[in-house]
């Protein structure tokens, strides 16, 4: 018979071995950007125009484009996501139409980034032209899925009880959500949504049609106008133009990588902190 | 006498699972109801059934007529209703705010917004369910910070700022030790003049304490109920009889 104490000591060093591959991936990205990428970060890289046939350089106006839609997106998802989970999770009755709605909302969530493009291209670039408007709200649309289930896991995870309280003193519906619910939710939907907008400013598909200019050495002037954008300036530096230092490109992606993670650094922050606040 | 309360031929029912059944009572004004019985025999879904609090579960549906003061609790406006008929529930459940704010909430929902105002309403709910002098140097304190029983009266408190006129309490001490629970049961004592209240409990010995009539449920029927002294010294029922001597239950 075998030494069962032996034969866990094997089964969880392997799990151990497995787990750390897990995250190897991310560990070489990271190694591998920063040590070829870290070199062109220097302050004219960063807030210059490009030059030369983007060989040289900076990167000045994507960072701006992808900020704006950022902005943008924010703009559009964050009150539309936050106030459908609230109806959802706080007003609508169990009926047919509630139902549909929930399945379109997973089924959303579901749909390639790439689709989202066509479809921005279809409605919103026939409407608005190419442009930052255009994108943001493809965006924005792609985002509404993460935003809606983030928003309604965090108003879940405020206790019933306490809405039971609120009615219990006569308070009405909305008194109950604007008082007691939201407040204990709002860590819950904060990170919800910087981990929503963290995605969109990494996407490249949907912004393809709609927004990304090739090459603009200008920043944008209006929402009507065209930007450039970190993702689709990263493929066009890997694909489009012969002869970039692999310098500059992956000083490009290391600047969008780091952009996206303090994003999600700032979202579990807050996570942790709210969580220590909380005292149920 | 008008009854405070009148329950005519009441069934609450969770889907098809009927857990009150034709249950008809009247309360008085003034009195303590204690209501005794077993777990699972229906109390507390009668108690919620009062100010319409079962309505927040999905799957409860009632038939049957109450009435406040003679009026259908259907035709009167259910923040309106909620507010005359408070109700303290078996866990104390501060809000996540201060001592200060968990008793304002109320007044605050119901459109008194003057910081004076608020603060005679917090001192005076306060002091009627007796905590006032702990609690009167700590008021921006959290409430979570406060004691099972001390956070168990400022619910009372919470209950009492909205000026109800009757407080249902649903095993209000289950979770509470001996001191506290005494402290509570004299608040019910001096609520008694101004608040109709009914109390349910687990703790047979507390409606014997505390209450001026008693009814005993069982598997969600009124089995029988009757002044205090009576339903304890004579009680009609055998089943009654065997619960308070404690056979089973």
């Amino acid at each position: 018979m075998m030494n069962t104490k032996r034969t866990e000591k094997i089964a969880f060093s392997a799990l151990l071995v497995l787990t750390l591959l897990v995250i190897a991936p991310v560990v070489m990205i990271f190694a591998v950007l920063l040590i070829k990428g870290l070199p062109a970060i220097t302050p004219e890289f960063i807030f210059s125009m490009p030059r030369d046939g983007m060989r040289a350089g900076g990167i000045f106006p994507a960072i701006v484009g992808t900020f704006y839609l950022a902005l943008g997106t924010a703009v559009f998802s964050i009150p539309l996501g936050i106030m459908a989970a609230i109806y959802l999770n706080e007003y609508a009755a169990q009926n047919w139409l509630t139902r549909t709605i929930e399945i379109a909302i997973i089924n959303l969530a579901g749909v390639p980034s790439i689709v989202y493009g066509l479809f921005g291209l279809g409605l919103f670039v026939s409407l608005f032209g190419v442009s930052i408007l255009a994108g943001s709200l493809t965006l924005a649309i792609m985002t509404l899925p993460t935003i809606i289930t983030a928003t309604r896991e965090a108003l879940n995870a405020v206790p019933r009880s306490f809405r039971e309280v609120s009615y219990s003193l006569g308070a009405s519906r909305w008194q109950t959500v604007r008082n007691v619910v939201l407040p204990n939710a709002v860590p819950g939907i904060i990170t919800g949504v910087i981990l929503g907008l963290s995605r969109a400013a990494g996407e490249t598909a949907p912004i393809l049609f709609t927004v990304a200019a090739f090459y603009l050495p200008h920043l944008p002037q209006s929402v009507y106008d065209q930007a450039m954008a970190l993702p689709y300036h990263i493929y066009v530096l890997s694909t489009q133009v012969p002869n970039v230092s692999s310098k500059i490109q992956y000083g490009t992606i290391l600047v969008l990588v780091g952009m996206v993670f303090i994003l999600n650094i700032i979202a579990s922050y807050l996570r942790a902190r709210f969580r220590r606040r909380k005292t149920w | 006498m008008v009854a405070k309360l009148d329950i005519y031929k009441l069934n609450v029912f969770f889907d098809s699972n009927k857990v009150v059944k034709d249950l008809t009572l009247q309360v008085e004004p003034n009195e303590i109801l204690g209501i005794i019985g077993p777990s699972n025999s229906g109390k507390t879904s009668f108690l919620k059934t009062l100010n319409r609090l079962n309505e927040l579960y999905r799957n409860c549906s009632t038939t049957g007529l109450v009435k406040l003061d003679g009026k259908n609790i259907h035709d009167i406006d259910i923040q309106i209703l909620r507010k005359k008929i408070g109700i303290v529930f078996a866990l104390p459940l501060p809000l996540p705010l201060t001592i200060f704010d968990n008793v304002a909430y109320g007044p605050r929902m119901h459109g008194i917004k003057n910081r004076s105002k608020l603060a005679e309403i917090v001192e005076k709910s306060l002091t009627s369910s007796a905590i006032w002098d702990e609690v009167k140097d700590r008021l921006n304190e959290p409430a979570f910070r406060l004691s099972g029983g001390q956070q168990q009266r400022l619910c009372i408190a919470r209950t009492l700022a909205v000026e109800p006129e009757v407080i249902l309490y649903d095993e209000p001490c289950s979770g509470l030790d001996p001191i506290s629970t005494q402290k509570i049961e004299d608040a019910m004592r001096q609520l008694r003049s101004n608040y109709t209240q009914i109390l349910v409990t687990n703790n047979v010995k507390q409606a014997a304490r505390v209450s001026d009539r008693t009814a005993f449920f069982l598997m969600g029927e009124l089995v029988e109920i009757s002044n205090t002294g009576d339903l304890f010294t004579s009680p009609k029922d055998k089943r009654t009889e065997e619960y308070i001597t404690g056979r089973f239950g």
